[in-house]
This record gives structure tokens, sequence and C-alpha cells, in this order.
């Protein structure tokens, strides 16, 4: 099994290289790729539900949301320690998708997409309704005194740079296992005939479930890890531009392979942030590269790389 | 053969709307018996196994297997307990490779450590021979040999009861010839349930017929019983 | 104001709603029901009506009716023109493949979005109604054993409200003549029903496709043109009716078009109520989450028929 090797040195050479990239890249640079980083692991996550197991959500933005939203909330109106408030962000997700999960998967296809996104749409608006305490569209920022975890201050971008790259490399470890193991072989078997997996005797209903929580945590931890990491928890990162973007990444890099999302939410980072430098209408891209990609690209660029040139990659 | 009964059904019965596919039927299996269901197009024999497995839900009546009652057991939790069901219209993993096809239906049916998955994977593809096309994808596969597949991963599940929907519909001469060979070697370890519609396939095969018509039995007996039947010959014939 | 009053008042402003959502969601209801495709760059249809309504209406000048007609006109038909030639370009494309179908249309929404923020602003322009009176309701009370009648402060609306009405009425009549008096709504009929069997009887499908997608932005164009003189035009204001359009097709039975009017209406009028009386934030969480559960438990919509 040479293969193993190859993909096992594959994966830990990329997170090698962007590690070593922390001495190397220039602020500017270096900024925007912990930002890449954190954002990657929302896209991972989602691509363990859409890539993997061909579940079709427009509702990751709840669960995004739900995880800055219990870090955040934890600590200004709880008092949690930082620490504690990211564990607690987990354990929210996770809740949150088990609900989500057990209701909507009782539909399938574009009735799944529609009821995602409404019930991410109704827990933006819950963000609306109780401004109160999470202050709506203007949000809130995270003390500086509350972003220091066993003495590492979180607002330093130096320490952020290597948080943020620590979180990615254990989720693409964690789901490059995942959709190595015989779990994610099945996932994949319901994403390509729901109705022969169940004859062979899987429970499908319960896949699908199992499926839609690790994306929901991995989403959650996305979403706390980005308020704590760069300060700031706001009504925007729950609103369905962020069920969108998620989206977009994993179609753009390569729905079903590992370092996809990755690679996907790089491009699309310094495509918006370029785009923005030249135009207010920046998200004017996203619509462009959406459209392009349904009539050009369907395997996005790591599944193309897959087609063509390494059929092994996972 | 101690003739324990492995599977029973009790006035089944499933309506569509008005119409009723399955009505009615008392059936009893022994363990270790190939039986054939036989039956014009339209009898409601997919029904009826659909009815089996648990892919389509009762209206009335029962279904026991190994003495218990299933009726209301989902699809996978039946196949958990030793049925396993090869579709009519071929159901395969198409962008998945033939091994890992047939690795998904040995996996769930054992615990065994890899090894020995990929050894009782390329002993279920070597019978149905296959085994030196296990890396393809199953997609690219000819109609027939997609059956074939679709045959070996029922085998693969070392299931006590094998349901095969027409299972020899597109294969050619000499595959039909092996199938039977197959089918009397895979009855050693299970029990088989064959609708067919090749009637050569079922004489050379099956120890037992039971025939269906309008979602009914209409009659019972060994392959020679059933050759002689009026009722059977004019169902047939009126058919046709 | 105390509660009667204040009910009238949300009754005369949901049904203006209502009005405006029956055309926009029929709109959406009718590209789903014939093509099958779910319209997610709808509420960007409805934007541009209004948007273009604003350009055509200031390029017009003059008085406020001549500008106000001649955008009810040209804007739809520009509008639709635009999506038939989004239907030919892209969905067509893509064989209307349902999930894919949805990408490409949010991809949609935000190409003309994003444009129309480069081209008009990020700035709301309001269109002057063609004729705009006030009209006072009166109230009745019962006081010292006798009725009066007074004029509670606030409690009105105006001619051009009412007109907004009668407008969406007259449109989904003559939309209902359309489809059910003519050859081409007949077709479109029939494409509903068996897309192969029409396309197998020579029925120029693509065309149909193309025509139906074309109508369905032009009919939300419609709406948003009769909104535009009492809400102003602006570059995110298709998201809220986008959402709400959506909340009525699926409880009224995704493609049935008696069954969208009556959702609009439904929640036309209780989207009014609820704001009213609690918040209209309260209004979205409990319409969402409405039509997360009818799609859930209910998938034919609260008053579709079970298929069996």
């Amino acid at each position: 099994m040479t293969n193993t090797r190859k993909i096992w040195g594959l994966h830990i050479a990329v997170i090698v290289i962007i590690g070593a990239l922390h001495f190397i890249l220039p602020d500017y640079h270096h900024g925007l790729l912990a930002r890449t980083m954190v954002l990657a692991l929302f896209a991972m996550g989602y691509n363990f539900a859409f890539g993997y197991t061909g579940l079709l959500s427009l509702g990751h933005a709840l669960f995004f949301g739900v995880g800055m939203y219990a870090m955040g909330l934890g600590i200004t109106e709880l008092g949690l320690s930082p620490g504690i408030s990211i564990l607690f962000a987990l354990v929210c997700s996770l809740v949150a998708s088990t609900i989500i999960g057990a209701l909507a998967l009782r539909t399938a296809g574009v009735s799944l997409m529609i009821v995602t996104l409404m019930f991410a749409q109704a827990g933006w608006y819950v963000i609306l309704y109780f401004g109160s305490i999470t202050r709506g569209d203007e949000g809130f920022v995270i003390p500086q005194a509350s972003r220091l975890v066993a003495g590492i201050d979180l607002a330093n971008s130096e320490n952020r740079y290597l948080i943020a790259l620590l979180l990615f490399a254990i989720v693409l470890l964690i789901t490059l296992a995942l959709v190595r193991s015989s779990f994610g072989k099945v996932l994949v078997a319901i994403r390509e005939n729901e109705e022969r997996a169940r004859m062979l005797g899987y429970d499908v209903f319960s896949y699908k479930l199992r499926a839609i929580i690790v994306s929901g945590v991995i989403s959650g931890l996305a979403g706390a890890a980005y308020g704590i990491l760069f300060g700031y928890v706001g009504a925007t990162f729950a609103s369905v531009q962020y069920s969108i973007l998620p989206l977009l990444w994993v179609l753009l890099g390569g729905a079903a392979t590992v370092l996809g999302p990755f690679v996907g939410t790089l491009f699309m980072t310094y495509l918006i942030d370029k785009a923005s430098e030249i135009t207010e209408a920046h998200l004017l891209v996203v619509g462009v590269v959406l459209v392009l990609l349904t009539l050009f690209a369907r395997q996005g660029i790591m599944g193309e790389i897959k087609k063509r040139i390494a059929p092994w990659l996972p | 053969m101690a003739a324990v009964t492995l599977l029973k059904t009790q006035g089944l019965t499933r309506h569509f709307g008005g119409l009723t596919a399955v009505n009615n039927v008392d059936f009893e299996l022994p363990a270790g018996q190939i039986r054939a269901l036989i039956g014009p197009n339209g009898a409601g024999k997919s029904t009826f196994v659909g009815l089996l497995c648990g892919r389509i839900s009762a209206s009335e009546g029962a279904v026991e297997f190994e003495g218990k009652d299933v009726t209301t057991v989902p699809a996978h939790k039946r196949i958990g307990m030793g049925m396993a069901y090869t579709f009519q219209i071929t159901s395969i993993f198409s962008k998945l490779s033939l091994f890992e096809n047939v690795a998904l239906a040995v996996r769930r049916a054992t615990n065994a450590s890899n090894s020995e998955v990929e050894a009782a994977v390329m002993d279920a593809l070597s019978q149905v021979d296959l085994s030196d096309r296990a890396e393809e994808m199953a997609g690219d596969l000819s109609y027939g040999h997609q059956r074939l597949l679709e045959i070996a991963m029922g085998i693969a599940q070392k299931p006590k009861l094998l349901i095969l929907d027409e299972p020899t519909q597109g294969l050619a001469e000499v595959e039909v010839q092996n199938f039977n060979k197959l089918i009397k070697n895979m009855s050693q370890t299970s029990t088989i349930l064959l609708i067919e519609h090749n009637m050569n396939v079922v004489m050379a095969t099956a120890d037992y017929i039971t025939v269906l018509n309008f979602g009914a039995v209409l009659a019972e007996g060994t392959p020679d019983e059933i050759k002689a039947n009026k009722a059977v010959q004019a169902a047939y014939l009126g058919a046709e | 104001m105390e509660f009667g009053p204040n009910l009238i008042l949300a009754l005369i402003e949901g049904s203006v709603l209502a009005a405006v959502l029956t055309l926009t969601a029929v709109g959406l209801s009718l590209v789903f029901g014939v093509m099958r495709v779910v319209n997610v760059a709808h509420g960007e249809f409805y934007m541009l009506g209004a948007v273009l309504a604003y350009v055509i209406a200031s390029m017009i000048g003059g008085a406020p009716a001549i500008a106000f007609i001649a955008a009810l006109i040209i804007a739809p038909l520009l509008v639709g023109c635009l999506a038939a030639l989004a239907d030919i370009v892209i969905l067509k494309r893509i064989n209307y493949d349902p999930e894919n179908t949805i990408v490409a249309t949010i991809g949609i929404l935000y190409i003309i979005q994003q444009i129309t923020l480069v081209t008009f602003g990020p700035d709301a322009r309001p269109v002057e109604a063609p004729f705009n009176h006030r009209l006072s309701i009166p109230w009745f009370e019962f006081k010292d054993g006798a009725w009066e009648m007074y004029w509670p402060w606030g409690l009105g609306t105006t001619s051009y409200k009412l007109f907004v009405i009668f407008a969406a009425i007259a449109i989904m009549v003559a939309l209902w003549m359309f489809i059910s008096r003519t050859k081409a709504g007949l077709i479109m009929r029939a494409t509903q029903l068996d897309r192969d069997m029409a396309q197998s009887f020579g029925m120029p499908v693509d065309r149909v496709n193309a025509l139906v997608f074309g109508a369905g932005a032009a009919l939300a164009a419609l709406g948003a043109v009769l909104i535009v003189p009492i809400q102003q035009a602006h570059y995110q204001m298709g998201e809220e009716p986008l959402l709400l359009a959506f909340i009525v097709v699926i409880i009224g039975g995704l493609g049935s078009l008696p069954g969208t009017i009556v959702a609009a209406i439904f929640i036309g009028l209780s989207d009014g109520i609820i704001s009213i009386f609690f918040s209209p934030t309260l209004a979205k969480i409990l319409s969402t989450l409405l039509v997360a559960f009818v799609l859930i438990f209910r998938p034919q919509g609260l008053f579709g028929k079970a298929e069996r």
C-alpha cells in the first residue's frame, strides 16, 4: 500500500510548507493566510457533508454562527474563560447540528437545501431579534484581556497564525483519517447510491446524521476560532452569505477532496481581497465564479487534478 | 434436511391506491431451499420480495424471518439479520471500483480485518469471474457484467437468505450457465429466493416453485408439478 | 391607538404586502411549476424592476403619471428579456440539473446585485407615485350609551396603496386568462404536466423555458414597480421578497398557482399583523420556521392535497 504513504506524506508536507511560510511571508500575505486557514476549517466541515456525503446544505452559516456566538457570548455574558468558551461552542454546535440534522434529513435534494436555508435564516433573525444581548448587525468585540489562552495572546498576529495552523492541521488530518476509514467510505456509497447502501444493510439516516454532526461541529469550531482569533463577533457571519461562501470554496477547490476546501478558500480569499481594492462590488467575483464553475468546471481545482494527474488523491 | 422454516408470510397484502399488488399471500420458505418465484408480468413478484426485505411496507399481514416478526423492522435491519437483496434494475456504485462495491457489502456483514475483507472480496469477485477487473470503475462495465457484480455483492454478504430479482436478465448464454452453477454452489450455505423469467434457469436450479398471478399464489410445487399444472399454463397463455 | 384601529391598519398594510407578494411568488411558482427550477435570483429580478423603474421615470420626467406608466410597461419587459437571456446562456446549458441550477442562480443573484451596486450606487431612491391622496378612516366607539364616530390619528391609507391592491388583482386575472385561454398557456400547462411528452409532441420546450423564466422574472419586476412609490429602490431590496416568495410558494404547495395565491394572502396579512403588534423580525423567525417544518412534515404545502 504505497498510496497510503504518498497520501499522508502529501498532506503532512502541505502543513509543513504552510508552517515554513510563517517565517518567510510578508505581513499582508501572512495575515491573509492565517484568515484563510480558519475559513478553510469551515470549508472542510462543509465538504464533509456536501462533498463526501452529498448533502447540499444552504444553512451552514447557522453552525458557524452558533460556534461564534456561543464562544463570544460565553465570554462576555457567561464569564467563561476563553478555553472553556471554545469547548462550550463545540457543545452548542453539536446540539445544533444534531437537532437540525435529525429534522432536515427527513428531506433530500432541493427540499434539504431550502430547509437548511430556512433554519439558518431563522437563526440569523434570532440574533437580530435579541439585539440587546447580541448587539445585532453591529456585533461586538471580544476584549483583548479575554483573548489569552494558556498565556498565549491571540491578538498577536504571529500567535494567531500558529494557532490557525494548529487547528488547520488537526482538522485536515482528522478529515483525511475519516474519509479513508470505512465510515467515510459508507458516506461516499450513500452519496453515490443511497438505496443500494440501504439494501446492503447500512442505516442510511444514522450515517447521514453523523456526517452532519461532524460537519456541524467542525463548522462551529471554525466560527469560534474565527471570533476569538480576530476578536469580533457579528451577525454577518450568520447570514446567508456565510452559507454560500463555504459552498463556493468547496466547489472551486474540488468537492470530496481533502485539500480542495483549503485550495478553494485560498483562491477566493485572495480574489475577493484583490477585487475589494478595485471596487466596492467585490462580491461580483463570487457570482461570476459560481456561474463559471457550474458551466465549465464541476470538479473544481483539486477535482481536475485528481481526474487528470493523481487519481489516488483522497 | 430438516425443514426448518426460514421465512414465512401470513396474509401479506399491499395496496397502491386502488390497486392490490399483493393480495393475502401465505408463503413459507424452508431453510436450504432454492425457491423460484415466477408469474406473468405485473403479477406482483417484485412487490412481494420488496415486502419481504422491507423496501416496501405491508398494508396488511405479517412477515416472519427465523421465527421473528419483522413486519415493521426497517429494511437495513432485515439485511443485518441475514437477508440480502439484488435489484431488478441494476443498482451498483458506478463511480466506485468493483473492489469497493463488494467491500462495502463485506464490511457491513462482518467485523473482519482489512486483509480478511480483501480475501472475501476477491473470493466473491472470482465466483463471478470478475476478479481480474477489481480496480476498474463499476460504471465502466458492460450491462451483463454489472449484473454479475451485483450478484457478487449479494454473495459477499454470506446471507442466510439471498433474494435475487431477475438476476439473469441481460446475461449471455455462457454467463447463464455459470450462474446456474453459482446458485447451486451458493445453496450449500444460503437459502435462495429467485425471481426469474428464464424458464431454463428455473428448471435447472429450483427445488420448488411458487407461481404468483394477480398478486395471489396461483400454484406451488416441484418443477415437474408446475410444468404439468393447467392453471399455470392458462395464466401464462392468457398473459402472453 | 387602540387595538381595533391598529388591526385595521395592519390589515391594510398587510393587503398591500400580500398584493405585491402574490405577483412575486406567482412568478417564482410559475418557474418552479413549469421548469422545475428553484430560482434563487428571483429577488434580484424584483430589485431590478424597482431600480429600472427609477431610471426610466427619471429619464422621462414630466408628469409623474406618465413616467410611472412608462416604467410599469418597460421595466418588466426589460427584466423579462434579461431573465430569458440568463436562461438560454446559463440554465439551459447545465440542463436544469436541480442542485446545479440553484448554485448557478445564486451566482446570478450576486452578479445582478453587484452590477447594480456599481452602476446605480448604494443609495435608496424614490419614484413619485402617479397619484397619492390621503384617505382617513373613521372609527366608532360606544361611549355614554351612544355610538360615536371619530378619526383616530394615524389610521388611514393612500389612494395609491388601494390602487396597488386592485392592480395586483387585475394582473392575476389577466394571467389566469392567459394560462387558461391561450395556446401559449396551454403549451405551458402541458409542459408542466409532462415535459417529455410535450417535447415528443413537438412542442418548443426550449422556447417555453425561456418564455416562462422571463415571465416569472417580469412578474416579480411588475410587483416591484408597483411598490417602488411606497418603498424606495435600493440594490439590496431583493433579499426580503425572495425569502417571502419562497415562504409563500412552499406553504402554498410547490408549483400550485391557487395555493400560492392563498398563501400569499395568508403570509402577507399575518406578516402585517405580527409586524405591527410584535416585531417584523419575530414575524420572519416564525415564518421561516413554518416553512422548514412544512417542508419536513407536510411537503405538499399547507393548502395542497397529499399525493395519495
